[in-house]
């Protein structure tokens, strides 16, 4: 072994130019603090950019605290798994960084009857538990859509000093505020009640299939238990049927222009049929139009509902590919065949006790597994949309009080910050004082000074990791979210230094080999760009991002594993995908000729600066190594947000 | 095309009659059928060969020459053996069973893109000759090229009916002479690119849930003969993903040279030596076919395999041989054997879940 290779500490990196001063943006517990350097600097962290691929505005940490921090209570304190804590994370140069946290050793035993009781009651009534699970979901957004942030009255309604209220309204924008970031904790709690639960069936399975099948791709564990419909894909089902009906009603010349949305459902609704479409696509909104393009997690996410143009776009779309005869639905009665087969062989090769064990653990897993994928359409998509929805309504409010020159400029506000500019409205409205609340002299200044920051913060890439890796990374959480695995992290070390020049690699994260036309997206908004059978080329891809799967003929990312998004709707599509290679957005660019090999992990670029060289005969570019022996147990956490 | 009595293409779809076949035939008819692709050829069937004796009058004549002789008498049976085959071996084939035989040939150097050598054998129906369970092995000729050396060596299968052990056999046998047959294999002689082996499970460790193949250039021999390290890759059976490969140093190989009708060695050159000889679809190909003969067979197999560089891409991979794996197939342990730690068979709980297991998956414990 050579001396051990080493990611940058946190006060190597260089700050981007304009962004000194850069830590003024977050709360203290959020940035790495100079009394806990050497505590900090001792641990190794990696960033999550799969979940935050941009830097942070001020608000936007909520999505970040709030998920991780309830990621790691179930694991700390609900489940009490036996060998692992939560994940503690900071926010640096605008990125997050995770570190998980082991149990030690000497109370791992105490953990465990406490681990298996709960564990046991979550399992035996899985159902049940996840019904009342919805509901508790469901209220907590029914009750955010109550909220309203709306401008005050000039005077006290004679009504409520009839009634004798005998308050002013102040008290309703404080309590809504409260309340609203209150409803966001709560169903981040409620996330995580059955995820982590989730994961560990599955790994339960996973750890099996690796020892009665040494060296199981990962791949086959996955198909054996995914889902093949499910309610992630919902949202983009119902635009596949509205384009369906469309087609079959005639009314295909009226979606010529779906950026024009009043005119398209005008026109639409003068048309014969019309009405019916237009019934059916009313019916489609609620709840599956609360779907961003985003992940949920920043605030410049855009949702369907409020951006009708996009789902309009993509039926537009949809219905020139029926009438091209395309198929436009996913191959679902081919992937049930090929995972029931895959399931058979298996099977097919055990007997007596490993069979029973195998088929228990595959059935808790498929019963469980559902859930790592579908609820992410009620909190990230759903309750998220809901949520920004009514940050945005009182951004626009304040904004008509003057505190800040850009409607949604709130977003430059830490989440405390807002309370005080309320109790400053409060105060400025309810003295009548002639020049208002005092926050329009203060706020622009600072709002300029943070948005500059947060643009010289953009300018720079996070660092893949911090610190010094562990000797191997055994974790099976993390290897499969977020695909850092040893060999991973070896070849980001490695970077620039081994491997063939042209030849990313990263996760197999569906199978398929195919070449052709790079489209790298850097931003949801630039999703249009795509032109059929390019291969997509992002730094992480969102499940929401569907119609434009059936479109493309492979994905490649720079982070995720497994089970990230891009793996589960790839092989729900059917595509090749190569997950975690840590930097194909940034050395591919768009036009490139590549290779991407889904069953190996491999992207090779076939043209341009940066081509790999080219070798003769077949099979020249192959020189794998067998992946690490798996991991069979865990001193980490269940992880997905 | 319409199918003729007088010959069967392995590939033409018609079940492997025994009877009309013979053993060899109808096993080569029955593989190609089954995904199994032996070097292609055709059957010259039994039905040519009563063609022939009928057409040619001899029927009698051989059963007068045949009658009373006595086994102990070698020299008369080698005496009578010698006249029928002359026999056999003088008289005119009837045009149709003939032409049949032309058009199958010259289909089959088509097919293969040019004249190439070919292998005829007899392919004896069963009891009547000695070594029948062997499929008639009793007369293979190979390296033959060229229509007349097709059909020369076709009629000598026919007269290999009539040899002198073949007499005795069925005199001491009782084994009447009445309808004896015999059919004729003729079959590309294979011209490997790249060859190997496939075994399908995990020869280190008995799993079956993976194939392993080793392949290299030129002919299997080396391969088999440890001359060369070939590519050796793992591939998950059931999805087949390739698990792990390691590309060998392929410094040598042998290719069949027809002039002088054996194998000759030569070097490979560099730029060929270390890189993997399969391409991604070839691997795929190999697999699948190592797939399909465990399923046939319904136990592990280790299959000998070659790409034939005369056929087109896609009709080129061929299995030369498939027997059943013996090193592990006959223990107990299946998928399981590999297992360091074979889970102990605890009683699930209710809900169907083996807690015992999850929680030592996150304890540490059988880390």
């Amino acid at each position: 072994m050579t001396a051990k290779k080493s990611f940058p500490k946190p006060s190597e990196l260089p700050v981007p130019a304009g962004a000194e001063g850069w830590e003024k943006l977050y709360p203290y517990y959020l940035t790495f603090q100079e009394k806990r350097k050497d505590e900090d600097d001792a641990k190794f962290w990696f960033c999550d950019s799969q979940h935050w691929p941009t830097v942070f505005k001020p608000f936007e940490t909520i999505g970040g605290e709030f998920a991780v921090k309830c990621l790691g209570q179930y694991n700390a304190r609900h489940l009490m798994i036996p060998n692992a804590n939560g994940i503690e994370f900071r926010v640096h140069l605008g990125y997050l960084y995770m570190s998980p946290i082991p149990v030690p050793e000497q109370e791992i035993a105490a953990r465990v009857p406490e681990f298996q009781a709960r564990v046991g009651h979550y399992f035996q009534n899985w159902d049940t538990l996840l019904e009342q699970w919805k509901r508790k979901v469901r209220g907590t957004i029914d009750e955010m859509e109550t909220l309203e942030f709306k401008p005050l009255p000039d005077m006290v309604s004679m009504e409520d000093i009839t009634s004798g209220t005998a308050k002013d309204g102040t008290e309703v924008l404080l309590e809504n505020y409260d309340r609203l970031i209150q409803l966001a904790y709560q169903n981040w709690q409620y996330h995580f009640e059955f995820l982590n639960l989730g994961y560990i069936a599955y790994l339960d399975f996973f750890n099996y299939c690796k020892e009665v099948f040494p060296d199981i791709p990962d791949q086959s564990i996955a198909t054996m238990v995914q889902g093949v419909d499910m309610e992630l894909f919902r949202p983009d089902d119902e635009l596949k049927a509205l384009a369906t009906l469309a087609v079959e009603l005639g009314l295909q010349s009226h979606f010529a222009r779906p950026d024009d949305v009043e005119a398209t459902l005008g026109a639409i609704g003068a048309a014969d049929g019309g009405q019916r479409w237009l019934d059916r696509w009313a019916e489609a909104q609620d709840p599956w139009f609360n779907f961003t393009v985003g992940n949920g997690f920043y605030g410049h996410d855009k949702y369907w509902n409020e951006h009708l143009d996009i789902p309009l776009g993509y039926i537009a779309d949809y219905i020139r590919r029926l009438d091209e005869g395309q198929t436009i639905m996913r191959p679902t009665a081919e992937l049930v065949a090929e995972k029931d087969r895959i399931v058979e062989e298996y099977r097919e090769l055990l007997d007596g006790d490993q069979l029973a064990a195998f088929d228990a653990k595959r059935s808790l897993a498929a019963t469980a597994y559902p859930y790592v994928e579908n609820h992410n359409f009620y909190i990230e998509h759903w309750t998220m949309g809901v949520f920004w929805r009514k940050v945005r309504e009182l951004s626009r409010t304040l904004h008509g009080y003057g505190f800040w020159e850009h409607e949604d400029d709130l977003l430059y506000l830490r989440r405390n910050e807002v309370r005080d500019v309320l109790f400053d409205l409060a105060t400025g409205w309810g003295v009548g004082a002639p020049s208002g609340p005092v926050g329009p002299d203060y706020w622009p200044e600072i709002i300029a000074e943070r948005t500059a920051l947060v643009a010289a913060l953009k300018t720079a890439r996070p660092a893949a990791a911090l610190n010094t890796p562990p000797a191997s990374i055994t974790e099976p959480f993390t290897r499969m979210l977020w695909g850092i695995t040893t060999e991973q992290v070896e070849s980001w070390l490695g970077a620039g230094e081994e491997g063939t020049e042209g030849v990313l690699k990263g996760m197999a994260a569906s199978p398929g080999v195919v070449e052709g036309v790079a489209r790298v997206i850097m931003d949801s908004d630039d999703l249009a760009q795509i032109q059929q059978d390019e291969i997509l080329v992002a730094p992480v891809t969102a499940p929401s991002w569907g119609p434009v799967f059936g479109k493309i003929k492979a994905t490649v990312t720079d982070i995720g594993g497994m089970m990230s998004h891009a793996a589960i709707v790839c092989r729900e599509y059917a595509l090749p995908a190569v997950t975690g290679t840590g930097s194909a957005s940034t050395s591919i660019v768009t036009g490139q000729r590549l290779r991407v090999d889904g069953t190996k992990g491999t992207v090779t670029i076939l043209d341009g600066p940066n081509a790999a060289p080219q070798v003769a005969g077949p099979g020249a570019h192959s020189h794998q190594h067998p992946h690490g022996t798996p991991e069979t147990a865990a001193e980490g956490e269940p992880a997905h947000v | 095309m319409t199918l003729n009595p007088y010959i069967q293409s392995f590939d033409d779809g018609r079940e492997p009659a025994l009877e009309t076949l013979g053993g060899k035939g109808a096993s080569l008819v029955s593989m190609t059928a089954a995904g199994m692709p032996v070097p292609p050829g055709f059957v010259v069937t039994t039905a040519s060969f009563d063609a022939f004796v009928h057409e040619a009058g001899i029927t009698e004549h051989v059963h007068t020459l045949l009658e009373g002789l006595d086994a102990e008498d070698v020299a008369e049976v080698d005496r009578v053996s010698a006249a029928i085959r002359e026999d056999l071996c003088s008289r005119p084939v009837p045009e149709s069973a003939r032409a049949a035989v032309v058009e199958a040939y010259a289909t089959l150097m088509e097919a293969c893109g040019g004249e190439v050598p070919v292998a005829v054998r007899s392919s004896a129906t069963a009891e009547d000759l000695p070594d029948a369970s062997f499929a008639g092995q009793q007369d293979t000729y190979l390296w033959l090229t060229g229509r007349e050396a097709v059909t020369e060596h076709i009629r000598k299968c026919w007269a290999s009916l009539y040899t002198s052990r073949a007499i005795i056999y069925r005199l001491k046998n009782d084994i009447p002479n009445e309808g004896l047959s015999m059919a004729v294999v003729v079959q590309k002689m294979v011209n490997a690119r790249v060859a190997g082996v496939a075994i399908t499970m995990n020869p280190a460790n008995g799993d079956r849930s993976k194939l392993t193949i080793d392949a290299s250039w030129g002919v299997g021999e080396m391969v088999v003969s440890g001359q060369v390290t070939p590519d050796n890759i793992l591939m998950d059976k059931i999805t087949l993903q390739v698990v792990a490969e390691h590309v060998g140093d392929k410094h040598a190989e042998l290719v069949p040279d027809p002039v002088s009708q054996s194998l000759v060695e030569r070097e490979v050159p560099a730029e060929r030596a270390d890189i993997r000889c399969l391409t991604d679809a070839e691997l795929t190909a190999v697999a699948r076919m190592a797939k399909r003969a465990e399923k046939h067979y319904k136990c592990p197999q280790d299959i000998e395999w070659a790409l034939d560089a005369d056929l087109p891409d896609g009709e080129n991979l061929l299995l030369l041989q498939s027997r059943p794996e013996t090193v592990h197939s006959n223990g107990k342990g299946t998928a399981g054997q590999a297992a360091a730690q074979p889970t102990p068979a605890t009683p699930a709980a209710p809900g169907g879940f083996d807690l015992s297991s999850i929680t030592s998956s996150l304890t540490g414990i059988g880390k």
